[in-house]
């Protein structure tokens, strides 16, 4: 079945997620990604890390248990406080892309899915991209020399199919579709979370709200920040500097032109007779 | 106020980017100060206007080769201007990056004549005197004044590229970082053209004295333009960030910024170290911002 050129996307629900992380595994060996060195975290059972140019899929541990004082950072409401999160976090397509406003290359599109993309041919590894992502999603592939993050397994699309990640979630926590479709499922899994008494669930990127709303939406236990997603105060597009920048930029040159001109066009030293500074 | 946060992943910009952010603001404020030199008219300015405008071109000559270098594929530069996928040349005036290539390459023109027009004058290049006589008067003027407007972006757009962003610090401090590279390369960019004046013969020692007061004009609005980053910085809850282990820089920015005002009065101070103590504050300004950010 070919899809339609529709935005298609992903709906992660959080709640589900058990951190088996087939999806980091089946997302590498499609994409042939060699992953990171293995590091020793010590202090979580996350021990990808992050997103970057090996890994598209990393799922978050997110442990909420009591420290050496017995004390819980970040509590939730239930279970006496703790629980694990896991989320398995991915490029979030924004509908509002602040790594395709900056490409200066052109490199990165939007496809005929609404999905962003990066063109690997087309990118000459600037890294402005990396810059602007407010997720930390790309990444820079030393060997290749090129920028790297989920294409949502756009070649997999293309051929009917779903992405790798999607197909390989034993819990279904990440849902491939179109995104009205995914839009409906989301809704009525949250009310369902509230009923229950999950008070903090609540839909990210569903709506419009955080950079014109995400193709990879989410469903999260607890307030994004706690998943290092930014806030909607504090998802702003890289755009928002431009034109104080520039302004600042201007004024600035503007009040450096008067200091020079007033300099150079000020009386000359008094009692000199021009001499040249040549040190004698 | 809510502190921001920042969830970006640095983009490993280092030397290259530090060097080319440099050397470009003294190519791009040379420019200037040389064209300044030339409005204000006096005729004994001219040996120092002419060297402003090669420092200018010398200086700008390494800018490609960095940013060349810096880039994964340094084959593909030519990507910055040529659409490869869509067809035609790739200009996003929305992204200071696209922006910044156009008018490095515009610029490089300018320099480019400026540089060659400098030299005719002082008659080091052969049968250049048809040349001489073509830059002057109103022609000159006007492409010195265009000239100077591509350069003063040269300098501030790099701020603008880092602001333009979702880094901490860089982000927090955007309508401050063009205007503070900016000032701080017309400050640089006049000691280096001290440097240059002190370490020769030919230059008017009247045009030296108000190079020196116009360098300490461009370090005033520099303070200032410091003490507004670092105040926006703090708003967003980023000061950590550029203070702590960068103690040292922030003493060589200091110095940079002190020296023009002490050199005059302390005795047996050799003539070329003030301009050259600045020129490192330039550059350990921009290390702070650069480095800070993606630690």
């Amino acid at each position: 079945m070919a899809w339609q050129e529709k935005p298609l996307g992903f709906f992660t629900d959080t709640s589900i997620c058990i951190g088996c992380k087939a999806c980091e595994v089946a997302c590498k060996e499609w994409n042939q990604l060699k992953g990171d060195p293995a590091t020793f975290t010590a202090d979580s059972y996350d021990n990808t890390g992050q997103l970057d140019a090996q890994n598209w899929r990393h799922v978050q541990f997110i442990e909420q248990i009591p420290d050496n004082k017995g004390t819980i950072a970040t509590p939730t409401p239930i279970a006496g406080g703790q629980a694990w999160l896991m989320m398995s976090d991915v490029c979030k397509h924004c509908k509002e892309a602040s790594c395709l406003e900056v490409c200066p290359t052109n490199a990165i599109v939007r496809t005929e899915f609404d999905t962003v993309f990066i063109q690997p041919d087309v990118c000459n590894g600037c890294r402005n991209c990396i810059s602007a992502c407010p997720y930390g999603v790309i990444g820079f592939n030393e060997q290749a020399g090129v920028a790297q993050k989920c294409t949502l397994c756009y070649d997999r699309l293309q051929g009917g199919l779903q992405p790798a990640c999607a197909k390989a979630c034993p819990t279904e926590s990440i849902k491939f579709g179109y995104i009205d479709d995914l839009h409906a499922v989301a809704d009525d899994r949250l009310a369902a979370l509230q009923k229950a008494g999950y008070q903090k669930a609540q839909l990210y990127g569903r709506d419009t709200k955080v950079y014109g709303g995400l193709n990879a939406f989410f469903l999260l236990m607890d307030k994004p920040e706690v998943y290092k997603l930014p806030n909607e105060a504090n998802a702003t597009l890289p755009s928002r500097n431009n034109l104080p920048g520039y302004v600042g930029g201007v004024a600035t040159a503007v009040l450096g032109l008067i200091a020079g001109l007033v300099a150079f066009r000020s009386g000359r030293m008094s009692g000199t007779d021009h001499t040249t500074t040549g040190r004698s | 106020m809510n502190p921001a946060e920042h969830f970006a992943a640095p983009p490993e910009w280092q030397w290259w980017i530090l060097a080319y952010f440099f050397f470009g603001g003294l190519s791009g404020g040379s420019y200037a100060i040389g064209t300044l030199l030339r409005l204000a008219g006096d005729p004994r300015d001219r040996r120092a206007s002419q060297i402003a405008y090669i420092a200018s071109f010398i200086a700008l000559i390494p800018c490609p080769i960095f940013l060349t270098l810096d880039l994964g594929q340094p084959t593909l530069f030519y990507h910055m201007l040529v659409d490869t996928s869509g067809g035609g040349l790739v200009f996003k005036p929305w992204s200071p990056m696209s922006l910044g290539s156009w008018a490095l390459l515009a610029f490089g023109l300018f320099s480019f004549v400026s540089f060659l027009g400098a030299l005719a004058e002082t008659g080091r290049i052969r049968g250049a005197s048809s040349l001489a006589s073509a830059i002057r008067g109103l022609p000159a003027t006007i492409w010195g004044v265009i000239g100077t407007a591509l350069g003063l972006f040269i300098c501030g757009y790099t701020g603008v590229v880092l602001a333009v962003s979702n880094q901490a610090v860089w982000s927090d401090a955007g309508w401050v970082l063009g205007g503070l590279f900016l000032a701080s390369a017309l400050s640089g960019s006049a000691a280096l053209l001290l440097f240059l004046a002190r370490s020769r013969r030919d230059v008017d020692l009247d045009t030296a004295y108000r190079l020196e007061r116009a360098d300490r004009y461009f370090v005033v609005l520099e303070a200032v333009l410091i003490v507004l980053f670092l105040v926006a910085v703090a708003v967003a809850g980023s000061l950590t960030k550029v203070l702590g282990i960068w103690v040292l820089l922030w003493i060589v920015v200091l110095a940079g910024i002190v020296v023009p005002f002490l050199a005059s009065r302390v005795r047996g101070w050799p003539p070329v170290a003030a301009p050259l103590l600045a020129l490192l504050g330039v550059l350990a300004l921009r290390a702070l911002v650069i480095f800070s950010a993606q630690t």
